[in-house]
């Protein structure tokens, strides 16, 4: 069987799992939608003040999220013994593991780029700046997933394994975090963003390459 | 044929077992006996290559199983403590997916047939969350009729099941020894099928 | 431990123990005079600053303190991937070993940075792309320390640790880099650390003594803490019961 197979054969599996715990979705979706909604109570209503942490906030609260729903990735599968099979199918790891982070992108990462403009809309960016933040999104959540996938894998089964991997993989994300708030920013300042756009695109391109080969080496240590 | 040269496990600061050499032909079945934490588990995965051994090697039909790893991992099943069953899918999908997901395209008349073959052919559409344990290590078992591996890696196979899947896993071994396959397995409990004696590989000596 | 367990004999734990007690004296030695040295000519030798006056002499501990954490993060990292290609337990234990100092210098040199920060720039902090990147590789050794501690298996930790170094190191140029960019987007021009107007000579001779100082330090350290992991890990060895024995 070829390998775009074993992916396609995955991504059903895992999107037909999440459907049946939809519940898991929309609480990162809520969450998502909560953070980011406390900015305005916590710096006051001031119109000005809030186009301009707009994209920030909007990024920042993806971040949370994203690695909020890190835990789904693989704990699940490592406490049911799925994981070990998926290590001894004759697949190359990293394939099936590429497909795993891609539906996990699918599951955590799109609903994020969906609600974004309406948050956006609540901080007064404009159309512009919108159609940026949701292009950044797009381009910035699939490196947040593959990165944190690193960490997942690296915690998996550990006490306190949640908080964990947030200080792993938190650091990590900082780049990612520059770039697509950076892009908004440039969007609403008429700087414009085309120099954040295309740097979040080579992060998303080295992270395709790289990530997954250091998510097979963290699971093999993992599950030894 | 599969080869176990020299193998050393340490856990922790603990070597569980040191020089272990063993071979397994076609048809034959070795039993691993030991103490509980006389690295029992531990040799089993070593042995699928989920861990790597402290010292000495594994070979697969005479390559070390790290170099002849998608030829090794298609002949060979392993079926370990968890039966990697997925509550929130049927009986059914978790089979047909783990077999693609392994590389073997199954139909449903398969399928219906590993499950009714082990007395579950009723619950193919059930969510896996509605089956007892034994119910779901059987699920897993019928894995092994449809990957048709050569070789079967088989961790405490029988525990969490009835007297009547006892049997029947054990006539499964026994038919499956009969075709050239190989197993390789733990227990507690006496094995008995007929014609063939077993090896013994014990770990606690 | 079986004999055959130690592939290669200086890194065999019972050899590098012996070793490394004999060395570190030496390093602390080494350490305590280049430092003595170093603060005098900072302190005593190198003219006052006609812009920053005195505060500016902080720059003999933050300097080499901050050059230190970076470099002993690529020295960690280096361990860490010796550990992973060729097994060997010592390298694993050098990367561990390595993580607290670099964290301590890194904490040094951020602190320092907020007190030269007060009279330069009239603020504690200031959110300038050196200062944020030094926070940030904090927190990549908090992880490191962290991720180890959380596991119980030595085996586990060395490796997990070891990847999350390598994965770091790899994240540290691209981190440095999008740090700068944003500094530069929201700051414009600030005041940079490094344009010091005209550094004397007998300054860079300072912080150059001072760094010497800190890699000695930072050589004693690891290697002390090596041996408190080799003891830790091979209390149950052979060798560790005979030398217990010998020196009661």
């Amino acid at each position: 069987m070829n390998m775009s197979q074993t992916v396609m054969v995955l991504l059903r599996r895992e999107l037909m799992l999440a459907m049946r715990r939809r519940g898991d979705v929309l609480t990162v979706l809520f969450f998502f939608v909560i953070v980011a909604s406390l900015f305005p109570l916590g710096v006051g209503p001031d119109p000005k003040l809030l186009r301009l942490m707009g994209g920030g906030v909007v990024w920042v609260s993806a971040l949370l999220a994203a690695m909020l729903s890190l835990g789904r990735l693989f704990a699940s599968d490592y406490a049911d013994g799925t994981l070990e099979q998926l290590i001894l199918t004759p697949t190359p790891p990293v394939v099936w593991i590429t497909g795993k982070i891609l539906a996990h992108w699918l599951v955590s990462g799109v609903p994020l780029i969906l609600v974004a403009p309406v948050l956006g809309v609540q901080f007064g960016l404009s159309n512009e700046a919108l159609g940026v933040l949701v292009f950044s999104l797009l381009l910035g959540t699939p490196v947040l997933s593959l990165i944190g996938a690193i960490g997942a894998a690296l915690t998996l089964g550990l006490r306190g394994g949640g908080v964990l991997v947030s200080l792993l993989v938190l650091p990590l994300y900082i780049p990612v975090l520059i770039f697509g708030a950076g892009a908004v920013d440039g969007a609403m300042s008429g700087l414009g963003s085309e120099a954040h756009l295309s740097l979040l695109g080579g992060i998303l391109i080295l992270a395709f390459m790289l990530t997954p080969w250091a998510v097979s080496a963290a699971l093999r240590i993992s599950i030894e | 044929m599969l080869e176990g040269k020299d193998l050393a496990c340490v856990r922790g600061e603990r070597t569980l077992f040191d020089h272990l050499n063993f071979t397994l032909h076609e048809g034959e079945l070795l039993l691993v006996q030991g103490a509980n934490g006389s690295g029992k588990t531990s040799l089993l995965r070593m042995l699928c290559g989920l861990m790597a051994p402290e010292f000495g090697e594994v070979l697969w039909r005479g390559k070390k199983i790290g170099a002849a790893r998608e030829s090794y991992h298609a002949e060979m099943a392993y079926f370990g403590h968890s039966p990697a069953v997925k509550e929130d899918l049927s009986a059914f999908e978790n089979l047909d997916f783990a077999c693609r997901l392994a590389g073997i395209p199954v139909k449903r008349e398969e399928v219906k047939g590993a499950l009714g073959h082990l007395g579950l052919g009723h619950c193919l559409n059930l969510p896996a969350k509605s089956l007892s344990q034994g119910q779901r290590r059987r699920v897993a078992l019928s894995r092994l009729l449809l990957a048709k591996a050569r070789l079967w890696i088989l961790d405490e196979p029988l525990t969490a099941l009835d007297q009547a899947a006892l049997k029947l896993v054990q006539s499964l071994l026994g038919e499956h020894l009969r075709q050239g396959g190989m197993a390789l397995l733990t227990t507690h409990q006496p094995v008995m099928i007929p014609g063939i004696t077993p090896k013994i590989l014990d770990l606690s000596a | 431990m079986i004999n055959r367990f130690n592939k290669y004999r200086y890194a065999s734990p019972a050899t590098f123990y012996r070793l490394a007690g004999r060395l570190i004296p030496w390093f602390y030695g080494a350490a305590a005079l280049f430092c003595v040295a170093g603060l005098y000519i900072g302190l005593f030798l190198a003219p006052t600053d006609f812009q920053q006056s005195e505060a500016y002499r902080i720059i003999f501990i933050h300097v080499p303190a901050a050059w230190m954490s970076m470099f002993i993060y690529v020295v960690m990292a280096c361990w860490a991937a010796l550990g992973l290609a060729f097994n060997t337990r010592m390298s694993f234990m050098m990367a561990s070993a390595l993580a607290p100092t670099g964290a301590m210098l890194t904490f040094v040199s951020l602190w320092t940075g907020a007190l030269w920060g007060k009279p330069t720039w009239g603020a504690w902090w200031v959110w300038d792309a050196r200062l944020t990147s030094e926070l940030i590789l904090f927190f990549l050794y908090l992880g490191f320390m962290a991720l180890q501690s959380a596991i119980d298996d030595p085996r586990r930790a060395d490796r997990a640790g070891a990847l999350i170094a390598l994965v770091g190191v790899v994240n540290v140029p691209i981190i440095y880099f999008s740090v700068r960019w944003w500094n530069t987007l929201h700051q414009g021009a600030s005041v940079s650390m490094t344009k010091a107007p005209s550094m004397a000579s007998i300054m860079l001779v300072g912080m150059l003594v001072m760094a010497l100082a800190a890699w000695m330090y930072t050589i004693a350290a690891a290697l002390s803490r090596a041996r408190c992991i080799i003891l830790e890990r091979e209390r149950n060895a052979q060798w560790v019961a005979q030398m217990l024995e010998a020196e009661a």
